[in-house]
């Protein structure tokens, strides 16, 4: 509990979080707006979009700002030497990065619900001007349709295990930069490779196994032609979270600091 | 603020200003500064390792992405017996060249003149399927119906022989794109606008002259319009002539969210020629029917005839005469030299966080302090370090593409993808382009590194305005708003790997993905480079206003 009030105040105190919470909430809904404006039913003809998936596309982008959000707790106080304080004020290892990754996942959570909320918000102003209405069969979308709620709660539930995977990651390479780099490889790679690869096995595997899948979540239409459901797809993500984060403690446990 | 800080304050300008005069002395030449920021790079081994690791990443993902179709023909399932026979034209490119001719020998110089009175087509109906498909037939043409084929065509042409890939030159009314004159595969020329029909006839008229072939078109029969002229090099003395018809492949592409699906199928051309007036030696008596490179596993539906009754010709056939494009909906499944390239996406994210690394390092430890007393001229250490980082970043881009690029046409011909043959200019341009992009992400890592001094977010921006644009571009936006992705964003710089050119006379379903960019290779190369200059630009402003 010590450990949590600690890491809680370091990072409120920090303003650059502040600023990044509010950067991926602008940039999720932004580009999710941006995407959607680019995007037209023209009438008279039949359009399969997913509108829920358009609309929360933003978090493509949002997802970057979590992973510099949730790296900096970590990295920062080894690229300073605050680490040893922090340790010797927290002998148990474990708990500072469970700390840490709680404190962080728990803003990722309130702040990924206002950017999906106003992603969703931005869908209902923008679409039905852009050809998707009613005459289409697009209803406007609405958290009381269950497929729009498990892909908007599911967004929120993304954007946190990328926040656990970047601070598991954080704990492995310690400096913020090549975490930078490792975490958004991770996140941003597999897509453009599986776009690349024309070997169907392999394309289904990355498909599967990168944490792409997670934003299978996201999906409300064609569910059966996703090479892995919604849920099992975030259960993907979530394995490489506990994965990196089991990974980043065992490292933080048995080195040096 | 009181008087005696403002003494100070100009004080220190003077200091300044008068430090970098004397910066400006030999004795810190731009060589030293560029010999000072080496040794920095070369001596921090996680840097070195980072763009060697960047030069694997590139090779390994590379090669592994090229090579990973399996399909193999003939008795011992061998993929390099799959690869289709694709004709080479006289520029040296892949080409298709399928159609039904109806020729006469034409001896020496003379002039073919008709009239076109129609030209219809059929398209196979609900022949296509989600994905990549069009390979050869798939229905006969009693399971197609009538429909549009803009680049369907039937016209008059001079070919120098009936052996696919020939020298030619072509004068046609096309399904949508009006009257054309074509030769030689790539060359294209627009001619009267607007759809022939038996009210709105066309007159075609080709004229050759030794190697020289004029086009004339005409809405009346007495008016007559040069189109464009071709010259064809080691044209023989007698050549082939006559009417021809041939239609390309139907793609119909149903964009949906996170990509498009295309259909695809063959098409058939039919057209009605009269008025047919023959000028100079014509040795024969009659015209022969010729289905040109249509046997077998042929592209298109692979039937073809002519008819004659009265002065009137009725000539239908399937196909192309045209260069071969990479991507689904070509006739052939296709490569190109650049797709071994992929892996750069790997490397170019390591390079970009060393690159970073390279400017921001200096704030974390406060060595950019020691930096600047030893260099006072801000601009040129941002310079060094953008030269350095950029140069290590060529090294380890142009390791990388030499090795990954044969390597992986090697495998993929051998798993029976044919390799769209490119000039050995092109070859070396899109090599050495690819690395020359590496090295200006990483002088626009460098610039942000120093706009933004703090690792996480410099690398962060570098990722997010390179990498990630391509990925909403090839994963995410349609393609109208993709294209316009790859033209604004410095992801246009990928384009200089193009090593196929975009041919508006091809109807392909062209995608980032199947290496098909909406700018040149140079174009979307200077927007990389214009936004490295942006970024520096605005760097040096900033290093020097602020305090370090």
């Amino acid at each position: 509990m010590d450990a949590l009030r600690a890491e809680w105040l370091k990072l409120r105190t920090v303003s650059s979080s502040a600023w990044l919470l509010a950067g991926m909430v602008a940039l999720t809904v932004g580009v999710g707006a941006t995407v959607m404006t680019a995007n037209r039913c023209p009438a008279g003809t039949t359009c399969l979009e997913d509108t829920t998936k358009l609309s929360l596309s933003g978090v493509q982008f949002g997802q970057a700002v979590v992973a510099v959000l949730a790296v900096l707790p970590l990295c920062n106080e080894y690229s300073t030497g605050m680490i040893r304080v922090t340790l010797a004020a927290i002998p148990r290892r474990p708990a500072v990065l469970a700390a840490k990754t709680a404190i962080v996942g728990g803003l990722v959570l309130a702040a990924g619900t206002v950017a999906i909320l106003g992603s969703l918000l931005a869908a209902r102003l923008i679409l039905p001007g852009h050809g998707f209405d009613a005459a289409d069969g697009f209803r406007p979308l609405s958290l009381a349709d269950s497929a729009t709620l498990r892909a908007a709660a599911g967004s929120v539930l993304y954007l946190a295990l990328v926040a656990l995977l970047s601070s598991g990651i954080a704990a492995l390479v310690r400096d913020s930069a090549v975490t930078v780099g490792v975490v958004l490889g991770v996140l941003y790679l597999f897509p453009v490779i599986a776009a690349f690869v024309g070997n169907p096995v392999w394309h289904r595997r990355i498909e599967r196994y990168s944490p792409m899948a997670g934003l299978n979540i996201q999906a409300t239409t064609g569910l059966k032609a996703l090479a892995i459901g919604p849920w099992a797809g975030l259960g993907v993500l979530a394995i490489w979270a506990t994965a990196a984060l089991l990974a980043g403690g065992l490292a933080l446990s048995r080195r040096d600091a | 603020m009181t008087s005696g800080s403002v003494v100070t304050e100009q004080r220190y300008r003077r200091r300044r200003s008068a430090s970098r005069r004397t910066a400006s002395k030999p004795g810190a030449s731009f060589g030293q500064v560029i010999r000072a920021e080496l040794i920095k790079f070369t001596s921090v081994r996680g840097w070195v390792i980072g763009m060697i690791v960047a030069a694997l990443l590139t090779l390994l993902f590379g090669v592994f992405l090229a090579g990973n179709a399996s399909i193999g023909c003939g008795p011992t399932r061998s993929g390099k017996a799959c690869l289709p026979k694709v004709p080479i034209g006289p520029g040296g490119e892949a080409v298709t060249d399928s159609f039904y001719l109806v020729r006469q020998p034409l001896a020496g110089n003379g002039s073919l003149t008709v009239r076109v009175t129609s030209l219809t087509s059929l398209v196979a109906q609900g022949s296509g399927q989600a994905g990549p498909v069009g390979q050869g037939p798939r229905n006969p043409l009693a399971n197609m119906s009538k429909g549009t084929v803009p680049w369907s065509k039937a016209g008059i042409i001079i070919t120098a022989s009936t052996r696919p890939g020939s020298a030619y030159a072509a004068l046609m009314v096309t399904g949508g794109h009006g009257v054309r004159m074509q030769y030689d595969y790539i060359h294209d020329t627009a001619g009267l606008p607007g759809k022939v029909s038996p009210a709105a006839p066309r007159w075609l008229r080709l004229t050759r002259d030794g190697d020289v072939i004029s086009g004339y078109d005409s809405a009346d029969g007495k008016h007559w319009d040069l189109v464009g002229t071709a010259t064809l090099a080691g044209l023989p003395r007698t050549v082939q002539a006559g009417p021809f018809a041939t239609s390309p492949i139907d793609n119909k592409v149903l964009p949906f969210f996170g990509g498009a699906s295309v259909q695809s199928g063959p098409s058939q051309a039919t057209a009605v020629l009269d008025e047919i007036t023959r000028r100079g030696h014509w040795p024969a008596a009659t015209w022969t029917g010729d289905n040109i490179g249509g046997h077998g596993n042929t592209p298109g539906t692979g039937v073809g005839y002519f008819r004659q009754s009265g002065g009137a010709i009725t000539v239908s056939g399937s196909g192309d005469i045209a260069p071969v494009v990479p991507g689904p909906g070509s006739f052939y499944p296709t490569t190109t030299i650049e797709q071994p390239l992929t892996g750069i996406f790997v490397g170019l994210i390591a390079v970009v966080v060393v690159a970073a690394m390279f400017f921001t390092a200096e704030y974390r430890r406060g060595l950019i302090r020691t930096t600047l007393a030893a260099t006072p001229s801000r601009i040129r250490v941002l310079a060094a370090k953008a030269v350095v980082a950029a140069g290590a970043a060529f090294a380890a881009g142009l390791v990388a593409s030499a090795i990954a690029a044969p390597l992986g046409v090697s495998r993929m011909q051998n798993q029976g993808q044919f390799v769209l043959p490119v000039s050995i200019l092109t070859e070396v341009r899109v090599l050495v382009g690819t690395a020359a992009m590496v090295a200006v992400a990483a002088a626009l890592a460098v610039a942000l590194g120093a706009i933004l001094r703090r690792s996480a977010a410099a690398v962060t921006a570098a990722i997010v305005v390179v990498v990630l644009p391509f990925l909403l571009s090839v994963a995410v936006l349609p393609v109208t708003a993709a294209n316009w992705v790859l033209r604004l964003t410095p992801a246009a710089g990928f384009s200089i790997e193009q090593s196929i050119p975009n041919y508006p006379q091809v109807d392909s379903v062209a995608s980032p993905a199947s290496g098909t960019y909406p700018l040149p290779p140079w174009a979307g190369f200077g927007v990389l480079c214009l936004y490295a200059a942006v970024a520096l630009v605005l760097a040096a402003i900033l290093l020097r206003r602020r305090d370090a």
